[in-house]
Order: C-alpha cells, then sequence, then structure tokens
C-alpha cells in the first residue's frame, strides 16, 4: 500500500542543503511512499517559539497545520522541527479548542524520516555502500522528545561496508540550540568545540546526524580546527546518496 | 554588578575554573549513572517522587500547619517569614536574644538565598561555616558556586593556599587527608563553643514536626546539638507527610546528587533536648520562610517547588560545565537557578538566564523531580517577551521574519535571495566570516548555502 506522505523541509535544509530534502524523498519512495511537498509550508514557526515570542509561532503553526492537514502522515528529516510539531504545537493550542484537535491530529502523524521508514516503513535501504568509518551524534530534540536512538543506527547498519566508532558523550548537546549559538557564541564555541574533539578522537572518517542545524555547528567546528572529518546528514547515506559531497565541500 | 555575558566569558576565559568544574561534574555524572543503573525501577520512584511533592504543594498550607503543630508538641518553637528580610530578623534577633556571640552553621541554600551569612556580619554575631567548602568559600569571602558542592570551582592547590594563608597552624604538604585535618583542627574548637547552631532542612516531615538533614561530613550533627539553640530555616516547599516519603526522597536525592545510596549523615531533629537526654539544645527554633514561594505557586512556577536541590541538572548541563556556577549570578546556579533566580529575584535583570540554555532537555532528564526545566525557562522566555523586555533588534527581527514566513511566495523570494547573497560570502564551501553572526564565525565556518534553495529545485524539476 502506498503512503500519502507530506514531506516538511525544514529552513535549514531549504536554505543551506537541499541534498538532505531530496535524500529523504528518494527512500521514501523506496520505501514504497507517494512523496509530496505541500506549497503552503515555510518554518515550523521553532524560532518564534523558542524566543517567547507565542503570537507569531502559533500564527505560523497554524499555517503549518492547515498546509499539512490533508495528508496521511508527515515526514521531516530533522528531530528538532518534528519535535516542535509533535509536542509542542499541542501545547501551543492548549487553551484553543477550534485548534487544539487540529494541532493534535496533525502531532499525530508526523514523524522523523529515519524514524518513520523504521518504525513505520519497517524498510532498510538495500544494495548501498559506503567505505568508510563513522559515528553518530544523537541530537537532543530528536533524542528527548521523540525518543529517537535506535532508528538511524538500525538503518545505518544495513549499508555495505559502514563501519562504527563509539563517540563519547554522543547524547551530548553540540551547543547549536538555534538561536543560542547566535545569542551567546562563546558558550557555544566552547561546546562545540568539546564536541569536535570527541569526533576527532574517534579516528572516523564521517560524523552522521539526523538534524542539520547541529551537524552545520559541528561541521563548521572541525572544518575550522582543520580536521578531516566529512559530515553528512544520516539520511544521504540512507538514501545512497553518501557518495555526493559533505557538508561545506563544492559540488 | 557586571551582567550575565560578562560573567560567563570571564568564566570562558578561566582555565583552572573549567578543569575544576569539569573534575567535579563529570565525576558526578559518571556515578549517578551507575547509581542509575542499580536502581530497581528508577523511572517509577520518579515518578512517585514527582507524585510527592506535587501533593504536598498542592496541599501546602494543611502539611504545614500539621507540621507547625507536631514541632511545637516536641518543644519547637515555629516561626513563619514572608520575605527574606523577615526571616534573617528573626534568626538575628533570636541569636540576641540568647546573648550569642557565635554561631555555628551548617551549609544551606536557602540560608544563601535570604543572605543569613550577611545579616549576621551586620548584626555583628560571629559566624562558622562548619561545611567543609563552605568553610574554602568564607575564608575566599566568595559566594557557593554549586549548590552540593559550594567550592566546585576551587582547585585542590588553590584550597591549599587559602589554607596556608589563614589557617592558624596549616600542614605544608597538600595532600587531601593533610588539608582536611587543618580545616578540623581550625573547625572544631569553633564549633564547639559556639552559642547557637543554624541549620536548614532537607525535609520537613508534617507528622512528626521532625526536621531532617543530611550531610557527608557529620558537620550539622556537631554544629547543631552541642549549641545552646538550634535555629533552623527552611523554606516551606521543603515539607513531605511522614517519615517514609521523606526516606523516599533520600534516596532519590542521594543517588541523583553523588550516585551514592545515602549520603553518610542523615539525622532527624524533632524538638529540643528533653528531660533525661544527655545532650542536644536548649531551644530549637524553626523558622518557615516563604520568600516567593507561595507567588511561584499561583504563577505557574509550582514544578519548580519540586525542586530536593540535588544539584543534577547542573552537573549535567552542557552551559553550566562550560561557565561554572558564578555566572549565573544568583544564589542558584544553572538550569534550576535559571528558573529559580527570576522568580526570587526579577525577571528584567536576569533575562539572559533563560536564554542562555540549548532547550537540550537533559536537565529534564536527569532530574529527580522530573521538573521540566526546558518548559519552565521558556516560560520565562515568553513572559520576557510580552513585557518588552526583550531588545528591540530581536523583536523586530523575530516580527520582519514571521511576517514574510506567513506569505510563502515572498518567504520563497527571500530565501531565494538570501542564499545567492550569503554564497557570495564564501569561499570553497566555507564562509570565513558573516556579516550579522560574527559571533558564529568567530571560532567556527559556516558551510556556504546551496545554490538553489530545495524548494526553487523542486518546483522545477521535481528532482535535483
Ligand atoms: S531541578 Fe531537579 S535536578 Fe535540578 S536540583 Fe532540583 S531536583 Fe535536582
Amino acid at each position: 500500500m502506498t503512503k500519502n506522505v507530506a514531506l516538511f523541509v525544514t529552513c535549514l535544509v531549504d536554505m543551506m542543503r537541499p541534498r538532505i530534502g531530496f535524500a529523504a524523498i528518494r527512500a521514501l519512495e523506496a520505501a514504497g511512499c507517494a512523496v509530496v511537498v505541500p506549497e503552503g509550508q515555510t518554518c515550523c514557526g521553532q524560532p518564534a517559539l523558542n524566543s517567547g515570542d507565542r503570537d507569531h509561532a502559533a500564527a505560523l503553526a497554524k499555517q503549518t497545520i492547515a498546509a499539512l492537514e490533508p495528508y496521511e502522515a508527515v515526514v521531516i528529516p530533522s528531530g528538532s522541527c518534528a519535535g516542535t510539531i509533535r509536542c509542542h504545537y499541542p501545547e501551543i493550542f492548549a487553551h484553543d479548542s477550534v485548534w487544539l484537535p487540529r494541532a493534535q491530529a496533525v502531532a499525530a502523524k508526523t514523524w522523523e524520516v529515519m524514524a518513520y521508514l523504521d518504525q513505520i516503513c519497517g524498510w532498510k535501504p538495500q544494495g548501498v555502500s559506503v567505505d568508510a568509518r563513522a559515528t553518530y551524534h544523537d541530537s537532543c530534540s530528536g533524542l528527548r522528545e521523540l525518543g529517537i536512538k535506535a532508528q538511524p543506527r538500525r538503518l545505518l547498519r544495513t549499508i555495505d561496508g559502514l563501519t562504527f566508532a563509539p563517540l563519547a558523550g554522543e547524547e551530548t548537546c553540540c551547543g547549536f540550540g538555534g538561536t543560542f549559538c547566535v545569542k551567546y557564541p562563546a558558550i557555544s564555541n566552547a561546546i562545540v568545540g568539546e564536541k569536535a574533539d570527541a569526533i576527532d578522537a574517534t579516528g572516523v572518517d564521517l560524523l552522521l546526524a539526523g538534524d542539520l542545524g547541529c551537524l552545520m555547528n559541528i561541521a563548521g567546528k572541525l572544518h575550522r580546527k582543520g580536521s578531516k572529518v566529512r559530515a553528512y546528514h544520516a539520511i544521504e547515506l540512507i538514501a545512497g546518496m553518501g557518495d555526493g559531497p559533505a557538508i561545506g565541500e563544492e559540488a | 554588578m557586571s551582567g550575565f555575558k560578562e560573567r560567563a566569558d570571564a568564566a570562558l576565559a578561566d582555565p583552572i575554573l573549567k578543569i575544576a568544574v569539569e573534575r567535579t561534574t563529570g565525576t558526578a555524572e559518571t556515578k549517578r549513572m551507575i547509581a542509575i543503573d542499580a536502581f530497581p525501577d528508577f523511572e517509577a520512584a520518579r515518578t512517585r517522587a514527582a507524585a510527592i511533592k506535587d501533593h504536598v504543594i498542592a496541599h501546602l498550607g494543611a502539611y504545614l500547619e500539621q507540621f507547625e503543630a507536631n514541632a511545637i508538641a516536641a518543644g519547637a518553637k515555629v516561626h513563619w517569614a514572608e520575605t527574606a528580610d523577615e526571616a534573617c530578623k528573626i534568626v538575628i534577633d533570636i541569636c540576641k536574644a540568647a546573648g550569642a556571640g557565635s554561631v555555628a552553621r551548617s551549609k544551606s541554600m536557602l540560608g544563601e538565598e535570604i543572605g543569613l551569612p550577611h545579616a549576621l556580619a551586620e548584626a555583628g554575631i560571629d559566624r562558622v561555616e562548619t561545611d567543609l567548602a563552605e568553610h574554602i568559600i568564607q575564608l575566599a569571602d566568595e559566594r557557593p558556586s554549586h549548590i552540593i558542592w559550594p567550592a566546585m570551582h576551587k582547585t585542590r592547590e588553590q584550597v591549599s593556599a587559602l589554607f596556608k594563608a589563614r589557617h592558624r597552624s596549616p600542614h605544608e604538604e597538600e595532600t587531601i587527608a593533610a588539608m582536611a585535618e587543618s580545616a578540623r583542627r581550625e573547625l572544631r574548637t569553633q564549633m564547639l563553643g559556639a552559642d547557637v547552631g543554624i541549620s536548614g532542612a532537607n525535609f520537613l516531615i508534617a507528622d512528626s514536626g521532625a526536621v531532617c538533614t543530611v550531610t557527608n561530613e557529620g558537620n550539622a550533627e556537631l554544629s547543631l546539638v552541642p549549641p545552646r539553640v538550634h535555629i533552623v530555616t527552611a523554606g516551606i516547599e521543603k515539607i513531605v507527610p511522614s517519615t517514609p516519603h521523606a526516606i523516599h526522597m533520600l534516596r532519590m536525592l542521594a543517588r541523583s546528587a553523588t550516585g551514592a545510596a545515602l549520603t553518610q549523615y542523615t539525622t532527624f531533629y524533632t524538638g529540643p533536648k528533653r528531660a533525661g537526654d544527655r545532650d542536644g539544645p536548649d531551644a530549637m527554633h524553626i523558622v518557615l520562610v516563604d520568600n516567593g514561594r507561595t507567588k511561584m505557586r499561583e504563577e505557574g512556577l509550582a514544578e519548580m517547588l519540586r525542586c530536593i536541590r540535588c544539584g543534577a541538572c547542573m552537573n549535567h548541563c552542557v552551559v553550566f560545565r562550560q561557565i561554572g556556577g558564578h555566572a549565573y549570578g544568583g544564589t542558584y546556579p544553572g538550569p534550576m537557578g535559571a528558573v529559580l533566580t527570576p522568580a526570587l529575584d526579577a525577571l528584567a535583570p536576569n533575562r539572559d538566564l533563560a536564554h542562555a540554555c540549548t532547550l537540550n532537555g537533559k536537565c529534564q532528564e536527569v532530574c529527580p523531580v522530573r521538573i521540566p526545566l526546558p518548559t519552565l525557562l521558556k516560560g520565562w522566555r515568553e513572559k520576557s517577551w510580552r513585557e518588552g523586555l526583550e531588545p528591540a533588534s530581536i523583536r523586530a527581527g523575530l516580527g520582519l521574519w514571521a511576517w514574510v514566513a506567513m506569505r510563502p511566495r515572498l518567504y520563497r523570494l527571500g530565501t531565494g535571495i538570501a542564499v545567492r547573497a550569503l554564497r557570495l560570502l564564501g569561499t570553497k564551501g566555507w564562509i570565513a566570516k558573516l556579516p550579522l553572526a560574527g559571533g558564529w564565525t568567530r571560532d567556527r565556518d559556516m558551510p556556504k548555502p546551496a545554490a538553489r534553495t530545495f524548494m526553487a529545485q523542486y518546483q522545477k524539476e521535481r528532482r535535483p
């Protein structure tokens, strides 16, 4: 049975790394989904929500809910944005009898892409090979709001030639935190510096994660310190797009 | 006083602080993990702990009255203080009435919160801090930087130097044993000579009127039993219905704080010395302090009153571990301090605290009473926004961005222009200097955006 799935493309994926969106589409289609990218979507409103600007957050949430309502499922290549829709939209409308049920309905069918492929589709990548040693960083929102931990690892483990090294502090925040990294760059830098050191210490070729925000932060630090570790969103490898340029490499 | 950012910058520039904080929090993290792994169904125990606290906080008045009646029946005097100043005044009046020249104090965060050390000094009453870490802080004339290890920001070498300079007969060696011995010599005589002993309370037990304190050094017992008068200052949220409830909370507290099954010393004090008792104070006073707690309960911070002051949230906080406790500027540091300080002080001067958090959720994951710290911090951000305390530049920027994001076609146009403009700043895939977010690129690079947005590519070709 094909599933009619809406892909929500996060702001960062849209602007910084469209490959991730296309990788999500490729993997979802391979798993038997019919993928649509709804026109009405822009940003889920997380920056406003986390800044305390509840009115704008609610307005953007309404727009997003309306855009995503018609579909059987909503899939997002980001644990952070998926977490916002799943966990925080219902909170925003807790006292709104009209929007609360709509928010809850969309929340209930919203998934982070790797969790969706693994848990709902029961799919695994086939015939994909990447000859490299990798390590995985667990992004905070996906991990703690959505329980994403085993799903990406299960998917990645079926890739031929890919081996894994454990990362010390794999569940520790990288210091990105949305606007945090811009508001408190010095603290953010100190945190990501430790993350980059821990990654370098594993001696791997690749850093994988499920959120572009964290990846940009960590890859940017690795690059500045002259590390050779290359960074990808895990879905790129899973979709068989691991032969393309890593984050920060020219195509 | 300087602002949060300046204090944080100063902390980041201090390599010794970093080593000291990492040593203690790193050990605490490991020990807690081992202890929790060995705890049968810790999740259920957390749920129960949260439920116990929620129950008493919902029925605070009734439990406090029950406690008061039982404490009085046991011979204690109970006082009620609405504010910090009132609490200090009550304590000082008791000291003066007792003709106290010196007091022995056993570490209490509430004492710090209400400014008791300062108030005692102003009243001309000598104070000896009997907790080893508080003793170090007193010698250095500083404030605590952690609620469990007040002197965690100091290295052993720094403490040794302090002891050598300030103790009457310090050892020359820098071994822990020698340093502890020096502190013991220094403190014991002063402890035993004090007229009044002052402590906090970890739990107030409603059905017996008992006060429970825990320490790892036995300093509470030594400083509270010999003096003629024992004064307890306790926040009203410290109440639990009965001893079994207190025991449950103690198991959560010790494991979350240090990974130990229990603290070395756990003592229940019920009233002063009775006829036939060999020792104990002649009088026991309990000062129940509100200092904003009732207001917190009414203003959406009831969950924060569950806090049992274990320190797990700060030990696991990436921000705390970089900047230490003093940067937070209040009595309580870390995530719990970031929630409490605006409530105890005011939001305007502390608005940074709510923002200086990545919302990674680790604090909530480790909190033994399941306080939703990130949600409470976001609550402060919202209040700050509503009250117009957020900088105008951020308000304007977010407003403009949201206005555009509400118009998908305009948004696509805008993102298209933005990526092209950003690409001009980069060379070979990376941007080394961003105009508006220079902080980001000071110490890390920014990957160059794509030539065209996902939406542009998708609408045109449906495929890359
Ligand atoms: S907020 Fe939770 S983790 Fe932090 S000190 Fe209080 S009880 Fe402990």
